[in-house]
């Protein structure tokens, strides 16, 4: 992993922050910092305190969960556009699975302790904010709804 | 209300309900479960003309028949190809039979897909697990026509890669610059490099004008109804989503009444139905 910025990302240039508040943006940016990660690369480890919120520029990013019958068990990829993680939001703000880099992969990481007390004080951009985020959590739920039902097997 | 979005079609030559012999040329393992067979008729004779979305009655002597979709070349008027997964006794008998085997063969039945609806058009082909073979036959007369059609969009899902049927020819499309092919799973161990998701997360990334689509779904219930929901929030209008509805099928002539479905025999009116034809029974639990 690398924390150098040659690329010069901006928050305001991932589709997951376009059209959200300027106020809300210039934050963000304010807790950002660019962090790249090579092909194998682990992102975030089940278990560790939730502290970044990871925006993916480049590259892409495997979700594992590990069992002991499967260990390394790929559950969703996320690509350039995408975001990595919610745990962030959610007490006691620890990873619920691994993140893994399966390409090399340019990321903006906001500060997430921070970033929530920034939410927190704006409810307004706050809501519209997670209004942007629920959906995606909502698309992980089918994801694991669909495993579930096992439908390609029917 | 039988949908209407093109002629019905005229009943096979044969007698409907009589199997023509055919004879098992090759059999070729997909997945563990799943085999394509290529079929000729034991006479010696053309197959009858079919399009892309119809399907055969395919029946193993001393067992029973079975439904399958046409899955190879429709402009192929030596062969049949048919790709099946061994479901129950009488689809594990034809993922079985092998090379020189007899089998027969009714059909073939059903409207297809809306070809001549899709021409001039962006075209979306989405298919989940075992959907991709009933679509295999648009890609192909897609391609051969290339020029007659806009932008060619394929999303296949399945559940884990080793899954995925006609794996190298996925492969091959995937490497074509005039089509765009998607390929993602519901879950994968560390030898997928490629996407783990939905299918239907696949749809934001697509490239097609949603007003001028053609959409053609086949796969899981669950998996097309989500998809022509995420395909109508994008702009593709409901009636230019078509789904094919795989019901379970005895006569395939609309005498038996097993495959109704709703008002319609799936048979008959079906297997491709408009979406907005159909939409409110996808919401049923049993129709
Ligand atoms: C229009 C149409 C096209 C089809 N195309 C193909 C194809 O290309 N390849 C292929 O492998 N199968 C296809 N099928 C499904 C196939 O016809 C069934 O899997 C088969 O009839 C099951 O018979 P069986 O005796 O092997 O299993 P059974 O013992 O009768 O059934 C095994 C399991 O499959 C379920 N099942 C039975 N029929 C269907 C059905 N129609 N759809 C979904 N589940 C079913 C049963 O409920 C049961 O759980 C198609 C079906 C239709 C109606």
């Amino acid at each position: 992993m690398s924390e150098s910025a040659p690329a010069g990302l901006r928050v305001g240039d991932h589709a997951f922050f376009e059209g959200l508040d300027a106020q809300l943006l210039r934050e963000a940016q304010r807790l950002a910092s660019e962090r790249h990660f090579n092909a194998g690369d682990w992102i975030v480890r089940d278990g560790d305190p939730a502290t970044a919120f990871f925006l993916v520029f480049h590259g892409k990013v495997a979700l594992e969960v590990a069992t002991a019958e499967k260990p390394h068990l790929t559950i969703q990829t996320v690509g350039p556009g995408e975001v990595l993680g919610w745990s962030w939001l959610v007490p006691p703000y620890l990873w619920r699975l691994d993140a893994r880099a399966l390409k090399p992969t340019q990321t903006l990481a906001l500060d997430a302790v921070a970033f929530r007390k920034v939410l927190g004080a704006h409810p307004a951009q706050g809501f519209e904010f997670l209004e942007r985020l629920l959906p995606i959590v909502a698309q992980r739920l089918e994801n694991t709804q669909i495993q579930l039902l096992d439908i390609h097997g029917l | 209300m039988a949908s209407e979005h093109f002629a019905r079609p005229a009943p096979p030559a044969q007698v409907p309900m009589a199997p023509v012999p055919y004879e098992v040329r090759s059999q070729t393992a997909e997945t563990d479960d799943t085999a394509t067979l290529v079929l000729a008729p034991a006479d010696g004779t053309h197959v009858p003309p079919a399009r892309p979305g119809q399907f055969n009655m395919v029946y193993v002597f001393g067992v029973g028949e079975a439904a399958i979709s046409l899955s190879g070349d429709a402009s192929d008027s030596t062969v049949i190809v048919h790709t099946v997964r061994a479901a129950g006794r009488i689809t594990e008998a034809i993922v079985r039979a092998s090379a020189g085997q007899a089998l027969g063969v009714r059909g073939p039945y059903g409207r297809g897909w809306p070809m001549d609806l899709a021409r001039g058009k962006d075209v979306v082909l989405m298919a989940g697990g075992l959907g991709l073979p009933p679509l295999r036959p648009v890609l192909y007369e897609m391609l051969r026509h290339r020029e007659q059609y806009g932008r060619i969009e394929v999303m296949l899902g399945a559940r884990t890669p080793k899954d995925l049927v006609y794996y190298p020819e996925i492969q091959s499309w995937r490497h074509r610059a005039d089509l765009r092919f998607q390929v993602t799973v519901d879950a994968a161990g560390r030898d997928w490099y490629g996407d783990v998701g939905l299918v239907t997360a696949r749809i934001p990334d697509a490239r097609f004008e949603p007003a001028n689509t053609v959409a053609f779904l086949c796969g899981p219930e669950i998996m097309m109804k989500n998809s022509a929901r995420d395909l109508e929030a994008r702009g593709v209008p409901a009636t230019a989503i078509w789904l094919s509805m795989e019901r379970n099928m005895k006569c395939a002539v609309a005498l038996c009444g097993h495959c109704q479905y709703g008002p319609d025999f799936v048979c008959r009116d079906g297997p491709v139905f408009r979406y907005r034809e159909i939409r409110d029974r996808l919401s049923c639990r049993e129709v």
